[in-house]
């Protein structure tokens, strides 16, 4: 399916919904891993919006970038109770293990903040992890 | 025999799948079944056989727990201490039930609150829920009752229910084990609520750091529809931003626009989603609704103390021992908490500082242990309840990174809409950094530009910087339109209170420009 015929799907498939911008752009964020200008023109002339309406929702929102990913994304939780466990000694330890390997993004809480250092890779979560387990898991990737 | 482990994302996280496999594997006849999770954070993976707990465990001790000679037994789970020292009313099925399993919530009294409410009607189901004394539990306290007797009185021929479940609180995981361990006591309360104000649709916002929250929600939404039609629920998600917790943040996002803080009024119960009146209430607020319909407003107001009614679902988080979810009627010590519950810190080390109520919430030293879990104890101690999440520093925690990271997490996550919020943030980020660097001996080359009147025109000692940083955060308290602005000085200020030699400063000299 061409990107166009799969923009049009996604929009099709939340016509019924009441404001339906949030699930549309998730939808895009997962199918192209961005939501880029072509995108946003085409999401303007489809929702009847302005191309500056579209473009002001999509930079608000920290889930929407504007090129994709070119490695596996991790997440590394850098929240208060993921501190008080030593993320940011953890973060330091993984920097070179990470380089070519996946491109390490920061998260704001996993709820996950009894067990930390927490990270989630793709869909999955990770818990209690050190130097050498999150090193193991990033090598594996 | 009959094997239950969680399959809550916690325990995920820490392995439960690969334990249940092995297990699978090793006792073909058992009956493996997936269940939520005790809220017993250090146990999990926590694998209950025939009644009996063993945890943490690893796919290495598989074997022994099912000869019985593992070391890891802890015995029946519900006599464990950290469980029968709780009272549970909202997390009554934690552990207990298959989160999906329409039979199992039945057999645990469920859908009796819908029942009871169905036979009430609108004005008794809100006069039960106001004389139970229910507040907020997303963090303002506001009561429940109140609330929902607005939208009920407010006529309109559309009507929402918004469940905020956005919990972006550092600490805090209560919204989601309710949300994947018991998502149809979430679903009854909703039903609960659009009985009671004439609602029909219900809206639940739930992160996207949250997928297994929102693929449990989706199943049993779907799996309960003709229980609680004519209401219908949709799930949307959020995209990341913090601030889309606050509640009107939330429904620009849920229509489609960058979430901005709207000014109040007009109250979202008086012009909410799309105009129209509109209930917002956290998980824990509408998941403790059943019960109060199921058992009435006296048997929920009999917990807690003074205005704070009933319980809480407190979560224990950071450096300590024994984390997890702790739900108990509201007037418990901090201390208690911390030390009695929690085990005192995982590291070993003293506690220095507890964060109390997620990233707006004060830093508390153990000098505040005394205080009760109290909505109005926390608020004379100049701290917050908040979501009831609370995080354990021990004493290798520098208080001056604290509080320049309440700023950082400010400057991030402000939507933008107000100027104390949106640049005070980087502006105490600044401060902090010089105060950091030791206070700056030469002027600023823009201040001592001519047409910079007010400003110095010789260095900033540290003293000048932490009187800068108090007024800062005056500024920001006082002028900021929602919370994340407004609250953001409890972790700076608290910080620099209480520790004041983390910031270089003599105690005396901070005193008096606090
Ligand atoms: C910055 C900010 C973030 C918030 N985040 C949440 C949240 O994640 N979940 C929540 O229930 N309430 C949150 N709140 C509080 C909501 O604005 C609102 O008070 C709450 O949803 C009302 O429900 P309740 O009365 O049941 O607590 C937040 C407030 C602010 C200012
Ligand atoms: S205080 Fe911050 S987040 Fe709140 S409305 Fe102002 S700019 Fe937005
Ligand atoms: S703070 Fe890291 S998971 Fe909550």
């Amino acid at each position: 399916m061409d990107k166009t015929a799969n923009l049009e799907a996604i929009v099709a498939a939340h016509s019924g919904r009441e404001g339906p911008l949030l699930p549309i752009l998730n939808d895009i964020q997962g199918a192209f891993g961005c939501v880029d200008e072509d995108a946003k023109r085409y999401l303007a002339g489809a929702l009847n919006l302005s191309r500056a309406e579209v473009h002001g929702v999509v930079s608000f929102y920290h889930d929407y970038k504007s090129k994709p990913a070119k490695l596996p994304v991790l997440k590394l939780c850098r929240a208060e109770a993921c501190q008080a466990r030593g993320c940011d000694a953890l973060a330091a330890d993984i920097a070179a293990a990470a380089k070519g390997k996946c491109e390490i993004e920061t998260v704001y809480c996993l709820g996950l903040c009894s067990v930390g250092p927490n990270a989630m890779i793709e869909q999955t979560v990770h818990a209690r992890l050190d130097g050498p387990t999150l090193t193991k898991l990033i090598e594996a990737l | 025999m009959r094997i239950a482990i969680s399959d809550d994302a916690l325990a995920l996280a820490c392995g439960a799948d690969a334990v249940a496999k092995a297990m699978a594997q090793a006792a073909p006849d058992a009956d493996i079944i997936r269940v939520s999770s005790w809220g017993m954070h250090w146990l999990e993976p926590l694998v209950e056989v025939d009644g009996v707990g063993y945890g943490p465990a690893t796919v290495d001790d598989v074997a022994a727990i099912l000869d019985g000679s593992s070391s890891l037994n802890i015995g029946r789970i519900p006599d464990h201490p950290f469980i029968a020292k709780q009272q549970r009313l909202t997390f009554a099925r934690a552990g207990i039930t298959q989160p999906l399993d329409l039979e199992d919530y039945q057999a645990t009294d469920g859908w009796l609150g819908l029942a009871k409410a169905r036979e009430l009607g609108p004005d008794a189901i809100i006069e039960t829920v106001t004389e139970s004394g229910l507040r907020g539990r997303g963090g303002a306290g506001f009561p429940a009752g109140i609330k929902w007797k607005t939208v009920a009185d407010t006529k309109g021929p559309k009507k929402y229910i918004v469940c905020n479940a956005d919990e972006g609180d550092s600490g805090t995981f209560a919204d989601r084990m309710l949300m994947e361990g018991d998502p149809y006591c979430l679903i009854e309360g909703m039903a609960i609520a659009g009985l009671a104000v004439g609602a029909d649709k219900g809206y639940i916002y739930v992160r996207s750091e949250y997928p297994h929250a929102i693929a449990k929600l989706n199943a049993a939404i779907q799996a309960s529809a003709d229980i609680v039609a004519p209401f219908d629920i949709e799930v949307r998600v959020g995209a990341g931003a913090y601030v889309c917790g606050e509640e009107t943040s939330l429904l620009e996002s849920l229509e489609g626009k960058r979430g901005e803080v709207r000014a109040k009024p007009p109250l979202p119960a008086l012009e909410g989603l799309f105009g129209k009146p509109t209930v917002v209430n956290n998980v824990l607020t509408l998941a403790a609704v059943p019960y109060i319909l199921a058992n009435g407003a006296k048997a929920y107001a009999d917990y807690g103390m003074g205005r704070s009614r009933g319980t809480m679902p407190i979560q224990l988080a950071g450096n300590l021992k024994y984390g997890g979810l702790f739900e108990t009627a509201f007037g418990i010590t901090l201390g208690e908490l911390v030390n009695d519950i929690g085990g005192g810190t995982q590291s070993g080390r003293p506690v220095k500082a507890v964060q109390v109520g997620g990233p707006l919430g004060a830093y508390h030293p153990p000098g505040d242990f005394h205080l009760p879990f109290d909505y109005e104890a926390f608020t004379a101690a100049d701290g917050l309840i908040g979501h009831g999440g609370i995080v354990v520093f021990d004493e290798t925690a520098d208080m001056l990174s604290q509080a320049h990271f309440a700023m950082e997490f400010c400057a991030a996550e402000s939507c933008g809409k107000c100027t104390p919020c949106r640049l005070g943030s980087v502006r105490g980020m600044e401060v902090l950094d010089r105060i950091k660097a030791g206070g700056r001996a030469a002027a600023d080359p823009v201040e001592i530009l001519p047409q910079m009147h007010n400003a110095p025109k010789q260095g900033r000692s540290i003293d000048d910087e932490l009187s800068l940083i108090s007024d800062l955060c005056e500024t920001m308290k006082f002028g900021s339109l929602c919370a994340l602005g407004g609250f953001t000085p409890y972790p700076v200020m608290s910080a620099i209170e209480h520790w004041p030699e983390d910031f270089g400063a003599r105690a005396d000299m901070v005193k008096e420009n606090l």
